[in-house]
C-alpha cells in the first residue's frame, strides 16, 4: 500500500546550520502516529518541509504517492493534506464560523467563485456548523476568533485543520499550554476526527503518545532515530538516552 | 444564552427572516432616497455636489475592496479610476463623431473595463506581497503613470486634458444627459448597482477568502488559497470599480487631467475610507459623503479647506481609527440595550466643549493665514468682525482653545467611561 506520506533523504539547512540531517520515513495510510524529539531536534522544521511551507534542501518527498517536493503549500493542501500549528494560526478578526468555512470552501470546489454567495452555499455551511458542533464552539459561532480564550483557540485550529476534509492530517502541539481536563477533551476529539486517517501529530506528553499512536517516529538532532510501535520505542534504549532521559518518566 | 436548544433552529431561522427583510428594506430604502433626493433640493450646486458624492462613494469603495476587506494600502488607486476616465472619454469623443455606436448610460462600464484591464497589468505582479512591499509597489506605478500623462500626452492630452462632450453621443430610449439633473439619475443608477455589486462581492467565496488573506495569509495557504491569487482577484474587482467611478466622471465634468490619476487623488479616496471607517462595508460611504460635503463646503468659506481635512483625518487616526461609522456602529450594543440616554449628558458635555476648543483653533488658523496673506484691516469669522492685526482677538482664541482643551480633558475620560459602563451587558 502506498504510504501517506513518505520522505527520502531529506535535508534542510538554515544557512550553514544543517537542521534536518537526511530523514527517510514511511508514514502508513490510515495509521495514528507521533513525531517526538527533544526541543530543537527539527520536529516542526519537518512538518515545513512536508506542508511546503520550506523547500527542501535536498531529498523528496511524497504524499499518497505524488511528488509534491517543490510545490506550494496551498497545492500541498489541495492533495488533501492538512496541518495545524504550534503557535495558534487562525483568522483573528473574522468570526469563529468563518474562519471553519474558510477552511471548507475549496474543498468544496468553490475555488476563486466570484459568482456564487457563500450563504447559499449549503453543504459549506453545513459542513462548517457540524466542525462548530464537533469542537463544541457552536455557542461561540460569531464571535471573533481572536478573542476566544487560549483553549478554544487551540480547538480551532484543530477545527480549521480537519474541516476540508484532508485525509492527511499534522496536528503540531495539539494539546501545549492546555490543563488535564483540557487535553482530554481535545484528545477525544483528534481521536474522533482521525478515525480512518492517517494522523501525524508532534506531542510532548508521553502519556497521550502511548494512549494515541499507533507508531512513534523519534527524530533527534535532525535523523530519525527510531521508527516503531510504541512498546518497543519504549524499550528502546538509544531512545530511552538521548530523548526519554531515565525511563522512570516514560511510566 | 439560556434559549433552550431544542427551540433554536427556529428562533435561528425567525432571526434570519427578519434579517432579511432588514436587509433587502434597506437597499430598497436606499434606493427610494436615491430617487427623491433632486426633489428636496433646489439650487442646481446642490445637484452638482451630490453627483460628486456618488462618484466618490463608487471610488471609496472601491478603494476598500482592497484595504478594508483585503489588507492591502494602495498609494495609487487613482490610478484605476483616471485611466478608466480617460478611456472613457475617449470613447465618448468616438461615440461623439459616430466613429462606434455607445449611449452615455454604458460608457461607465467602458471605464470599468479600462480599469479592469489595468488593474490586470499592474495587480499581476504588485499583488505578488502584501503590506509594506504592496504599497511601495502602487506608489511606483502611481509615479510610472504621472511621468507617462508627460509622455503620451496624444493619449493624456498633456495640461489640458481630454475634453469630451457627452450631449453628442447617440441616445438609448431618448435618455438625454443635458443637465446636471438628469446626470444625476445616471450616477445614481450605476452607484446603486456598483454598490450592490461591491457588497455582494464581499459575500462570495473569493470575497470571504480576501478577509481571510488580509487577517492571516499563511493560513489561507494551508487552507488551499493562493494569497497572491486571492489579493490579485481583489485588486481586480476594485480596479473594474474604479474604472466605472472614473467613466462616471468621464460623463459628469466632461474633462480629465492627469492629476484625476495622481497622488493626490490617491491620497484624497485614502482619506474618506478611514475617515468613514475601513472596518465596515458603509464606513467609505460615509467617508464619501463627509468628504465631499466638507470639501465643497469648506472651499466656499476658507482657502485652508485641505488643511482642515488633513485635521480630521489626523484625528481620525489618533482618536477614532474605527472611523465615524466604526463608532457608529460601537454604539449597537448600547442601542439595543436602550442606554443611549446615559451617554447623552456626557457626549454633549464634551462635544460643547470640543467645539469651544475647535472654534479657537480655526479662529487662530484662519487669523494666521490672513496675516501670512499680507492682508491688514478685519474680516469676518464665526459671528464676529475681527481685526487680526490687533492683540485681542489672539488671546480670545487661545482662551477658547485652552479652555476648550482643559474642559475635554476633564470631561473625555469621563464619556468614554459612561460608554463602557453603558456597553456592558447584562441588565441595567
Amino acid at each position: 500500500m502506498t504510504p501517506a506520506i513518505e520522505l527520502s533523504d531529506v535535508r534542510k539547512s538554515f544557512g550553514a546550520t544543517p537542521i534536518i540531517r537526511g530523514v527517510s520515513l514511511a508514514i502508513e495510510a490510515g495509521t495514528r502516529q507521533a513525531l517526538i524529539g527533544p526541543n530543537g531536534a527539527g520536529k516542526s522544521t519537518l512538518f515545513n518541509l512536508i506542508t511546503g511551507k520550506y523547500p527542501v534542501t535536498s531529498g523528496r518527498i511524497r504524499v499518497k504517492g505524488a511528488d509534491v517536493t517543490d510545490l506550494a503549500p496551498y497545492e500541498i493542501n489541495r492533495r488533501g493534506l492538512a496541518r495545524s500549528f504550534q503557535v495558534t494560526n487562525i483568522f483573528t478578526r473574522m468570526s469563529v464560523f468563518e474562519n471553519i468555512r474558510c477552511a471548507v470552501l475549496w474543498s468544496a470546489g468553490y475555488r476563486y467563485s466570484f459568482w456564487h454567495r457563500v450563504s447559499a452555499a449549503r453543504a459549506v455551511n453545513e459542513r462548517a456548523e457540524t466542525v462548530l458542533e464537533q469542537l463544541n464552539l457552536a455557542a461561540r459561532r460569531d464571535v471573533p476568533a481572536g478573542v476566544l480564550s487560549y483553549a478554544e483557540q487551540r480547538a480551532l485550529e484543530i477545527g480549521i485543520t480537519i474541516a476540508g476534509g484532508a485525509d492527511v492530517i499534522l496536528l503540531d502541539e495539539p494539546t501545549a499550554g492546555m490543563s488535564r481536563s483540557e487535553t482530554e477533551r481535545v484528545i477525544a476529539l483528534i481521536r474522533q476526527v482521525s478515525a480512518g486517517k492517517t494522523l501525524l501529530m508532534i506531542e510532548h506528553d508521553m502519556s497521550v503518545i502511548f494512549d494515541l499512536a499507533d507508531r512513534i517516529a523519534v527524530l533527534v538532532y535532525g535523523e530519525i532515530i527510531a521508527h516503531d510501535t510504541p512498546e518497543r520505542i519504549r524499550g528502546n534504549a538509544a531512545v530511552q538516552e538521548a530523548y526519554l532521559g531515565v525511563p522512570a518518566e516514560v511510566v | 444564552m439560556s434559549t433552550p436548544v431544542a427551540t433554536r433552529p427556529f428562533a435561528v431561522a425567525g432571526v434570519a427572516r427578519a434579517a432579511r427583510v432588514r436587509r433587502y428594506g434597506l437597499w430598497l430604502a436606499a434606493a427610494v432616497v436615491l430617487l427623491l433626493l433632486p426633489q428636496s433640493v433646489r439650487t442646481g450646486t446642490a445637484i452638482a455636489v451630490m453627483n460628486q458624492m456618488g462618484i466618490a462613494v463608487i471610488f471609496a469603495l472601491s478603494f476598500n475592496m482592497l484595504l478594508g476587506q483585503g489588507g492591502m494600502l494602495s498609494f495609487g488607486h487613482a490610478v484605476y479610476f483616471g485611466l478608466g476616465g480617460f478611456i472613457a472619454a475617449h470613447v465618448l469623443n468616438m461615440a461623439g463623431r459616430g466613429a462606434i455606436y455607445l449611449p452615455v448610460p454604458l460608457l461607465p462600464l467602458v471605464g470599468g473595463l479600462g480599469g479592469l484591464a489595468f488593474a490586470v497589468l499592474f495587480g499581476s505582479f504588485s499583488t505578488r506581497r502584501a503590506g509594506t512591499v504592496f504599497s511601495m509597489i502602487s506608489l511606483g506605478v502611481a509615479e510610472l503613470m504621472a511621468a507617462s500623462s508627460l509622455i503620451f500626452d496624444k493619449f493624456f492630452g498633456g495640461e489640458e486634458g481630454i475634453t469630451t462632450n457627452r450631449s453628442k453621443a447617440p441616445l438609448l430610449l431618448g435618455l438625454e444627459f443635458t443637465r446636471d439633473r438628469q446626470v444625476y439619475y445616471l450616477i445614481a443608477f450605476w452607484l446603486f448597482v456598483a454598490t450592490l455589486a461591491m457588497y455582494a462581492f464581499s459575500r462570495t467565496p473569493v470575497g470571504r477568502m480576501a478577509n481571510a488573506v488580509r487577517d492571516n495569509p499563511e493560513r489561507a495557504e494551508f487552507v488551499g488559497y493562493s494569497q497572491h491569487r486571492v489579493r490579485f482577484v481583489s485588486f481586480c474587482a476594485a480596479g473594474f470599480f474604479a474604472g466605472i467611478a472614473g467613466g462616471l466622471f468621464a460623463v459628469n465634468y466632461e474633462i480629465l487631467t492627469a492629476e484625476n490619476m495622481g497622488l493626490n487623488a490617491s491620497g484624497a479616496v485614502l482619506l474618506m475610507a478611514y475617515i468613514g471607517g475601513i472596518g465596515a462595508f458603509v464606513g467609505p460611504i460615509v467617508g464619501a459623503v463627509v468628504f465631499t460635503f466638507l470639501q465643497s463646503m469648506l472651499s466656499d468659506y476658507t482657502g485652508m479647506w485641505l488643511l482642515y481635512l488633513g485635521i480630521l483625518f489626523l484625528a481620525t487616526v489618533l482618536f477614532v481609527p474605527m472611523g465615524l461609522a466604526g463608532l457608529l456602529m460601537l454604539h449597537a450594543p448600547v442601542w439595543r440595550a436602550r442606554r443611549v440616554g446615559r451617554l447623552l449628558g456626557p457626549y454633549v458635555l464634551t462635544g460643547a466643549l470640543g467645539f469651544v476648543a475647535a472654534v479657537g483653533i480655526i479662529g487662530l488658523l484662519e487669523m494666521v493665514h490672513f496675516v501670512a496673506a499680507g492682508r491688514t484691516g478685519t474680516r469676518r469669522l464665526f459671528w464676529l468682525v475681527v481685526a487680526p492685526r490687533t492683540l485681542m482677538p489672539w488671546l480670545g482664541f487661545a482662551a477658547l482653545v485652552v479652555a476648550g482643551a482643559v474642559g475635554v480633558r476633564w470631561t473625555g475620560p469621563r464619556a468614554v467611561a459612561a460608554f463602557a459602563e453603558a456597553s456592558r451587558p447584562g441588565r441595567p
